[in-house]
């Protein structure tokens, strides 16, 4: 055993400063769920979350449904008219043809440039390339730094040592710095080659957290008890450990898209990122930025999508934190918790009031166990999935087999 | 690093595609010098003995090699670094003090209209591309400023508008319920109006002023101010050291404005500041009785504010010569460079040089990582509002503001330590976009140079030095642990 005490979460663990009250309602609304439908339920209120997930939807399929993706010579072409590389007689001086009211497209909603390429053609296809980095980069500096994390968490001592000063010397490097140094060497190859290197520059900050989650979850009573069992390592680490820091995992995987969008489009604005003639999305900003006086339509929608994608991913992120970490709850309004204190008393059907009670009830005992940390056998709750969980030092040492 | 730069390109190539007669020799001078014809892991080496001294290539230009244009590295980074870190050192003190000070009264007033706002405003500033951040400023901010500077009228069509923004502003900042909500609009949006009116009455973007009407004001105003958050009102002798030190500050204003101020050098000016919160501190020290370290504290604040507030005055009053200097030409706001070439004038006028064409980059640079700093410093005042020990320090019976200042800010501050610190790497990044829209000569132009030339020298030189900064931003990070947790300390 490590003789520093991990920081242990408790189901039913009796946050501070919160009320009974306020305990009973969160409690009544994940009864009897699983920890998959109650992230699902958390994720799905979260109204910025799910507006921003159905707009990224619609820009995604907005983005490979109307230019059509390109990988290599397998080109299926979009419903859109024109292409994002060939060139077009310019209509009405090349300004965007785009009304709001009486809502029109026309021929080029987002304008054309001065050699006539259809602006919303290219805008999609620079949403496409950086959509494409962006997930690459995302799984792969998810998966990197999950894998050190993990390793270094688990092993702890030398590996740990080697794995976390290899990280800092990558953390004290300015991302877009190095970006820039191997996107320079890489960038030329295509797209796909720097949305891998992005992510072999990404993943520090997700090892960092997922090596602290890993220190304090390998210290838990199942993993002592997967080892008794038998299991390997390999086993612990994946099947035991990983699942239970699954939720730090994508919350910050989430992130790391949103700054790998960023990093991507800055890099193509340096000129070491997507090379002509592909495009991007901060390529074409980067292009345009001298045409910025008489041509801003050039300027503006690459921007916005690029802010659009950001801040939808941003959200999500936000949703899935709000999900994932039930210490960051959204505070009961007035009005639920008037409720929740009348509903006993109130004129309801029997059985529901009784269910209430009882919850009031239960939240109550299990709040005073939380309270009672240390002393023997902590709270007993009268629905056995908020009993507290006994600490190590709750559990006298000798008392051990009994698992 | 070295070598990956090293293998990026072809440092002769604009050689081998050049013209000159004397191509060969040319293309024989510069392997020479930069010996290309080592390999780049032996030429790392030779790199490197130059860096700590026993290198046999270099000697003479510097430690830190020759750049293909056989310029000394040295030279090229002490001009470059200058005004990067002064855009550097500007943009993350103003962003961490604002993200602090917002994120805190967010936590304060959590779910409010101003914290949905401030959150709103922060994921969408967290998800802003700089580069064109960057550009809308200057397109609009810039230039557009600049023409309404040709004209300065605000139209008495905006100005209703603008006060009614303000009122609800301050209304949902200050926590008040029915008619004093009211009350708290009406106040702000009058405030406001009457504000905006005196400037285009007075003509105050051409020749702006606070007067010592104004420095009256605020000299108070910060004087009870600094005392309520510092000691609280209660505190009967902090509050008279400090209107005592305002009081200096009035009396002063005058001999400083048209007297002493004309001819003040650099030094002289950060000497007149140490001594203002010395004898600030001296005055506070006097008054202090028997508590005398919390109130000589505030009244050295108060004498600092005071100072600084009198010497943007003295700035201001030089505005109307800056801006139409021959130089300047009534376009004050710079969009390109970090300092107008050849600008003649006192330390007031380059002092306002420096202002305007900080102003923009600093915005850009603020705008992406006050974002962060806001919302970790709501989530950690917010977890520390939750402890138990802030329960306690309620239950003794002491006031919001000490509970607040005392117990939970300076607990919430720790976790921001840490974030500050490993962010100043991703200011710098950032400052590399940020340089190249302003077209600043800086440590971005020195490192893409490097990058664009095949040149591994100025590379690692900057490399070194924001490796160097990180390091020693962990150094403060640490040494501000120990400050904020005594623990830390006795270990």
């Amino acid at each position: 055993m490590s003789n520093i005490p991990p920081p242990i979460e408790q189901p039913g663990h009796h946050e501070p400063g919160i009320t009974d009250q306020e305990n009973s309602i969160e409690l009544k609304e994940v009864a009897g769920l699983s920890q998959g439908q109650i992230v699902r339920k958390r994720f799905f209120r979260h109204r910025g979350a799910l507006v921003a997930m159905i707009v990224l939807a619609f820009i995604i399929l907005m983005a490979f449904t109307s230019v059509g993706p390109a990988f290599g010579s397998w080109k299926p072409g979009g419903w859109w008219q024109f292409t994002w590389n060939v060139a077009v007689a310019i209509e009405n001086g090349g300004r965007p043809t785009i009304t709001l009211w009486p809502f029109t497209f026309g021929n080029h909603p987002f304008g054309q440039d001065e050699v006539g390429r259809d602006i919303f053609a290219v805008v999609m296809r620079g949403t496409q390339q950086s959509l494409m980095i962006m997930v690459i980069t995302g799984l792969i500096a998810t998966v990197i730094g999950t894998v050190i994390g993990a390793v270094s968490g688990y092993y702890r001592g030398w590996t740990d040592s080697v794995l976390m000063r290899f990280t800092d010397v990558i953390i004290t490097i300015p991302v877009i710095v190095i970006g820039a140094v191997l996107g320079r060497r890489f960038g030329i190859q295509g797209a796909q080659v720097l949305a891998i290197i992005l992510g072999l520059v990404l993943w520090t900050g997700l090892a960092r957290l997922v090596r602290g989650e890993f220190l304090s979850l390998r210290e838990r009573e199942f993993v002592d008890a997967a080892r008794v069992a038998g299991a390997r390592d390999r086993r612990i680490i994946f099947r035991h450990i990983l699942p239970n820091a699954i939720g730090v995992i994508i919350v910050n995987s989430t992130l790391l898209m949103a700054a790998a969008i960023l990093i991507e489009t800055g890099l193509s604005f340096l000129g070491y990122g997507v090379q002509a003639p592909d495009t991007s999305l901060g390529k074409i900003i980067s292009e345009n930025q001298v045409a910025f006086a008489t041509r801003p339509w050039l300027f503006w929608w690459p921007g916005l999508f690029i802010i659009a994608i950001a801040l939808c991913i941003n959200f999500i992120g936000d949703g899935l934190r709000d999900a994932f970490d039930p210490r960051q709850r959204r505070m009961p309004t007035d009005r639920n918790l008037k409720r929740a204190k009348r509903a006993p008393k109130g004129p309801k059907p029997i059985a529901d009031a009784a269910v209430t009670d009882l919850t009031d009830a239960a939240a109550f005992v299990s709040a005073r166990g939380a309270g009672m940390q240390g002393g023997p056998g902590g709270g007993v709750g009268m629905r056995g999935y908020y009993a507290p969980k006994p600490t190590d030092e709750d559990r006298p040492a000798p008392k051990r087999d009994d698992r | 690093m070295y070598i990956l730069t090293a293998l990026s390109g072809d440092p002769l190539e604009d050689l081998r595609v050049s013209t000159a007669p004397n191509k060969q020799q040319l293309i024989e001078a510069r392997t020479a010098l930069l010996h290309l014809d080592v390999s780049p892991f032996l030429r790392y080496f030779l790199w490197l003995g130059d860096i700590i001294g026993i290198g046999p290539s270099q000697k003479g230009f510097g430690w830190l090699g020759v750049t293909v244009q056989n310029q000394p590295v040295t030279v090229l980074l002490s001009q470059a670094a200058g005004s990067t870190l002064r855009l550097v050192t500007v943009a993350s003190l103003v962003a961490i003090i604002l993200g602090i000070v917002i994120g805190i009264t967010t936590a304060l007033r959590q779910y409010s209209g101003y914290d949905y706002g401030v959150t709103f405003l922060s994921f969408l500033f967290f998800s802003l591309p700089i580069f064109w951040v960057a550009v809308l400023l200057k397109q609009y901010i810039a230039i557009g400023f600049n023409d309404f500077l040709g004209d300065p009228q605000i139209s008495y069509a905006l100005i209703p508008i603008l006060a009614v923004i303000s009122g609800l502003v301050w209304m949902s900042i200050i926590p008040r319920k029915g008619l004093q909500k009211l009350l708290t609009f009406a106040i702000a949006a009058v405030v406001t109006a009457g504000i905006l009116f005196y400037m285009d009455l007075s003509d105050w973007f051409s020749t702006p002023h606070i007067g010592i009407v104004g420095i009256v004001i605020t000299s108070v105003g910060l004087a009870f101010g600094v005392t309520a958050i510092s000691t609280g009102l209660k505190k009967r002798r902090a509050l008279y050291a400090s209107l005592t030190v305002a009081a200096l500050g009035i009396a002063l204003y005058f001999p400083f404005m048209y007297g002493f101020s004309y001819g003040l050098e650099l030094p002289g000016f950060i000497g007149l500041a140490l001594l203002a919160i010395a004898v600030s501190f001296g005055i506070g020290w006097l008054w202090g009785g028997s508590d005398r370290m919390p109130v000589a504290r505030t009244a050295a604040i108060t004498g600092f504010l005071v100072a600084a507030i009198i010497a943007l005055d003295r700035f201001m009053l030089v505005w109307n010569q800056y801006a139409n200097s021959g130089r300047v030409k009534g376009r004050p706001i710079a969009t390109i460079g970090s300092a107008t070439p050849n600008l003649e004038g006192s330390l007031w006028v380059q002092g306002l040089d420096a202002f305007t064409h900080l102003l923009l980059p600093t915005i850009a640079l603020i705008l992406i990582s006050f974002a962060s700093y806001t919302r970790y410093s709501r989530a950690s005042l917010l977890e520390v509002m939750n402890q138990d020990y802030i329960r306690t320090a309620r239950a003794k019976g002491l006031t919001e503001r000490t509970v607040v200042v005392r117990h939970a800010f300076r607990n919430a501050l720790i976790p921001i330590a840490t974030i500050v610190a490993f962010d100043i790497g991703g200011i710098i990044g950032g400052a590399v976009i940020t340089e190249r829209v302003f077209g600043w000569t800086g440590m971005g132009a020195l490192f893409q140079n490097g990058l664009d030339h095949v040149d591994p020298n100025p590379v690692m030189a900057f490399f070194l030095v924001t490796g160097g900064l990180a390091i020693l931003f962990n150094l403060i990070a640490d040494l501000v642990y120990a400050g904020l947790d005594p623990r830390i300390r006795v270990s």
